[in-house]
């Protein structure tokens, strides 16, 4: 029975890719300052995907990595200096892999884009040390060749360190490669095996002889063990027929079939046994224990058996382990739950009610903490979309010549991984942008009396139930005149149309419209922007423009966070309640103690250290119908919002908590003053204020009363 | 006119012995419900589930047959009351109060929506050309809530036209924007 190899490719296209992202990371980050122990971090990515791809017989991913590594194995003995230009023929060999995992994993072709960067590999390699040209492999394997034309067969001396079964990689798989050479004739060489007490299983004590008939050359058989080079101890090399066959009789050995045969049964049988033994040897080919420096855990969303391999990639998330031992806690918590009422349940009368009554709702408790945790594990940081932006802007901002300095701020900002998934091209979209028609070269922008280096600033925080995130440039900035000739120019408006000054700006995203003076290579199609906006739009979301001639130009996309999580504050107004985002709320004063004045009329307004403040009574605003109350019950809590203030008069304040935000969209309309809904503890719900949308009104219907009035 | 007498208590027969049928496969399921003295009905491949009555949260500015949300296992579905929406004077909210969660289509989305009733009467089958059209004189319901009516146990059943019904745009709802349709 053959063990089905592909069911592993997923882990190892994840893992790769992933490897991949490391590596770019690590290679920007080596320009600033060369530190050893990034170097090192390049090099296990390298080396795992070369070991991987080499198991899984991806023989041109495979010698690629192989030329990589050896470059970076020189670069991490120092005998090769960190220079801009290695670094760049780096990072395009990480693009050059990506796309060939890609074609890999689709059953593509290969194609020979890679060949041209393996031999530019080879001559830089060769250039600089010419005796590192062939494998840095030969070095730690011991060789003794032999010449190719004599016939007889290899014989191979394996002898793995003990641990080599934990590192993921199967002696057993190894032997089965060899054998398609040729007869291959396997020795266990069981000296080391200790008393079956004092065995562990998932240590390694045997080594092996093998001989292999075949007229392959040495690299062949290199490359089966590629994988466990530096785990073991490695003799290849061609003997005397006579010699093997006798020495083969006198040992107690063990055929390849019949060693394969044995660890199946042993798989099989924790199959059948349903509990996990630990660590059996045939269970450890599985790459995926060969990466524990990263504290992470991969969470499949689908476990679907072994259909449609070849399609898509099916979609899973990697979460932090913090958040799933959580959810362990939290279902260790639910079965002691179970458990007791379990128990009470058993020999249950009258005088256990309460008992009961309390065992109920803590097991409702468990159950929605646990609901909770789940929807939480959807939750990304969106540095995840962020951290691909460095290397982008780095390449542009070269090809462009211009000089940039990327800040990257309020990268753990969570989000759904959904709305993450659509916003990576957009805000691509913006950031090239601001690299292209934002910020001016390094000669105007010195002309000016600017800083040489441009200020790129990407930002992303919650506010108000959605999340924010902000491309900030200090560049030339949008001339709203020529944007408005522009505009007249591809007929979207009409000459002379009046138009205020933020409409203008918000033209550049009607369809088929740049600005740029210059088709660029980079961006002004006018495809892009009318795109973002759609994209964007697409999820609820809107894009705002702010734009100083000559300072700059903040893009801010406001994204409704149909999952995400909101500190919130419960009030309570009459009988209902809501829920008011802790952040916005900046104060709160008993209405016994506020300072309200009344001006322009009717207007009641709170003084706020310099400031007056709108009160907005949402009993009135929301025409809750309640009983009257005295006037001076109650307080006021002062909220902000994208930079206004309201003060809101409330009834109560509750307690405060984490909330998952729902939409109130999906099966109904949203209501302005309303960011969404949520669940609170005793299943009921509970509305999402959103402080923008109230202060919006309260000045729409101001100015709707000054229109009547006029 | 004894024979036109005899016709229609042969169509009652035929009705009732259609009622009795668990499948039929010429016409569709209905489930029909008392809303003030009137029976209405509603197709049941549109029913997704009858919960018992429950306060729903309060949403703001909302007409008042809208008598806001309720917590679907963690979905947010409104709930509208039928005896408003049709303008019925007396109602009250007892035991036999129920919301029946419907399903509608809303620009390519399914959505939900929940509807408060008196009371669920019964499942019946019906053939579609057992159905006629309400006469239009005028009726205190909207014309435009109800597709037809039906004739069950000797008395009528008005069935109620969901696409209107159920539709957000026929909701007025003052500060309240057009559905998003995210994806």
């Amino acid at each position: 029975m053959e063990i089905d190899l592909s069911q592993f490719h997923q882990v190892f296209f994840e893992e790769s890719f992933e490897g991949l992202d490391t590596m770019e990371q690590e290679l920007l980050h080596l320009e600033a300052g060369s530190d050893l122990e990034n170097i090192n971090t390049i090099f296990r990515a390298a080396h795992s995907i070369k070991g991987g791809s080499a198991t899984f017989s991806f023989k041109e991913i495979a010698d690629f990595t192989h030329v990589l590594e050896t470059l970076l194995d020189e670069m991490r003995e120092g005998s090769r200096p960190v220079t801009r230009e290695v670094v760049d023929l780096l990072l395009k060999s990480v693009d050059c892999l990506r796309g060939m995992l890609t074609r890999t994993q689709k059953e593509e072709d290969m194609g020979d884009s890679h060949i041209e960067l393996i031999n530019y590999f080879n001559e830089l390699l060769s250039g600089e040390a010419p005796q590192e040209k062939d494998d840095a492999v030969e070095q730690e394997v011991n060789l003794s060749l032999s010449e190719p034309q004599d016939q007889s067969p290899w014989t191979i001396k394996f002898v793995p360190e003990s641990y080599i079964l934990e590192t993921g990689n199967e002696p057993l798989r190894m032997f089965r490669e060899l054998k398609a050479f040729g007869a291959l004739d396997v020795k266990a060489n069981l000296e080391k095996v200790p008393d079956f007490d004092e065995l562990k299983a998932e240590e390694c004590y045997m080594s092996w002889d093998l001989s292999l008939d075949s007229e392959i050359e040495i690299e062949a058989i290199k490359e089966v063990f590629e994988w466990v080079e530096d785990d073991c101890v490695l003799e290849i090399a061609r003997q005397e027929k006579t010699e093997t066959q006798a020495e083969q009789n006198t040992q107690e050995e063990l055929t390849a079939e019949a060693f394969d045969t044995d660890s199946e049964a042993v798989v099989e049988k924790t199959k059948k046994a349903d509990k996990p033994v630990k660590s059996q040897p045939a269970e450890q080919d599985k790459p995926a224990s060969s990466q524990p420096q990263q504290k992470l855990v991969s969470v499949k969303k689908d476990v679907p058996p072994k259909t449609e391999k070849k399609t898509a990639a099916s979609a899973s998330i990697r979460v932090g382990i913090d958040k799933v031992d959580t959810l362990i806690d939290l279902v260790g918590e639910l079965v002691i739950t179970q458990s007791m009422l379990g128990e009470l349940g058993e020999n249950f009368d009258m005088s256990k009610l309460n008992q009961l009554i309390s065992g109920l709702s803590e097991l409702e408790q468990n159950t929605r903490e646990l609901q909770e945790s789940v929807m939480r594990i959807r939750m990304l940081p969106i540095g995840f979309v962020f951290n691909r932006l460095p290397r982008m802007v780095r390449d542009l901002s070269s090809q462009l010549g211009k000089k940039v300095n990327l800040e990257i701020k309020g990268e753990s900002t969570e989000l759904d991984k959904t709305v993450m998934e659509q916003i990576g091209d957009p805000l691509t979209h913006l950031v090239r942008n601001a690299l292209d028609h934002g910020i001016e070269s390094v000669e105007k922008r010195v002309e000016q009396g600017k800083d040489e280096e441009g200020t790129l600033i990407l930002n992303a925080f919650h506010q108000g139930g959605n999340i924010v995130i902000e491309v900030v440039d200090d560049g030339g900035g949008i001339d709203p005149d020529i944007i408005y000739e522009k505009a007249v120019d591809k007929g979207l408006i009409q000459p002379g149309t009046d138009i205020p000054r933020d409409h203008i700006l918000s033209l550049i995203m009607e369809p088929g419209f740049s600005t740029a003076e210059i088709v660029s290579d980079v961006s002004g199609r006018g495809v892009g922007m009318d795109v973002v906006k759609r994209n964007i739009n697409n999820l609820g979301g809107s894009v705002e423009i702010h734009s100083e001639l000559g300072q700059g130009t903040t893009f801010t996309i406001r994204l409704p966070l149909t999952l995400a999580i909101l500190d919130g504050q419960l009030i309570k107004v009459a009988n209902e309640v809501f829920v008011l985002p802790l952040v916005s709320i900046i104060e709160s004063v008993p209405l016994t103690m506020a300072e309200i004045s009344t001006i322009a009329g009717d207007m009641k307004v709170y003084k706020l250290h310099d400031e007056y403040v709108p009160i907005i009574d949402l009993k009135d605003e929301f025409e809750i119908k309640h009983e009257l109350t005295n006037v001076s019950d109650g307080l006021l809590a002062i909220v902000e919002g994208e930079n206004r203030r309201i003060a809101l008069r409330i009834d109560e304040l509750l307690g405060q908590q984490q909330v998952v935000i729902k939409s109130l969209e999906s099966h109904y309309k949203s209501i302005q003053g309303v960011s969404g809904a949520t669940i609170l503890g005793d299943g009921r719900v509970s509305l999402i204020l959103d402080i923008v949308g109230l202060a919006k009104r309260a000045s729409e219907r101001a100015s709707r009363k000054r229109e009547r009035v006029a | 006119m004894p024979s036109e007498i005899m016709q229609v208590i042969q169509n009652q027969e035929a009705q009732l012995t259609d009622s009795e049928m668990i499948s039929d496969e010429t016409g569709s399921q209905f489930l029909s419900f008392i809303v003030g003295n009137e029976e209405f009905s509603v197709n049941i491949l549109r029913v997704q589930e009858i919960r018992a009555w429950e306060q729903p949260t309060f949403l703001p500015n909302s007409p008042e047959y809208i008598k806001g949300v309720l917590n679907l296992r963690g979905t947010i579905v409104p709930v509208m009351d039928l005896r408003r929406r049709f303008r019925f004077k007396n109602f009250e909210y007892n035991a036999t109060t129920v919301i029946i969660i419907l399903k509608s289509q809303y620009s390519d989305k399914n959505c939900l929506m929940g509807c408060v009733v008196d009371a669920v009467s019964d499942v019946f089958n019906m053939e579609e050309s057992k159905i006629f059209d309400v006469p239009d004189y005028g009726s205190e319901i909207d014309g435009r809530f109800t597709a037809g009516v039906m004739t069950i146990d000797g008395h009528a059943v008005t069935l109620l036209n969901l696409e209107n019904l159920l539709s957000l745009d026929l909701i007025d709802h003052p500060y309240a924007g057009g559905q998003v349709s995210n994806g």
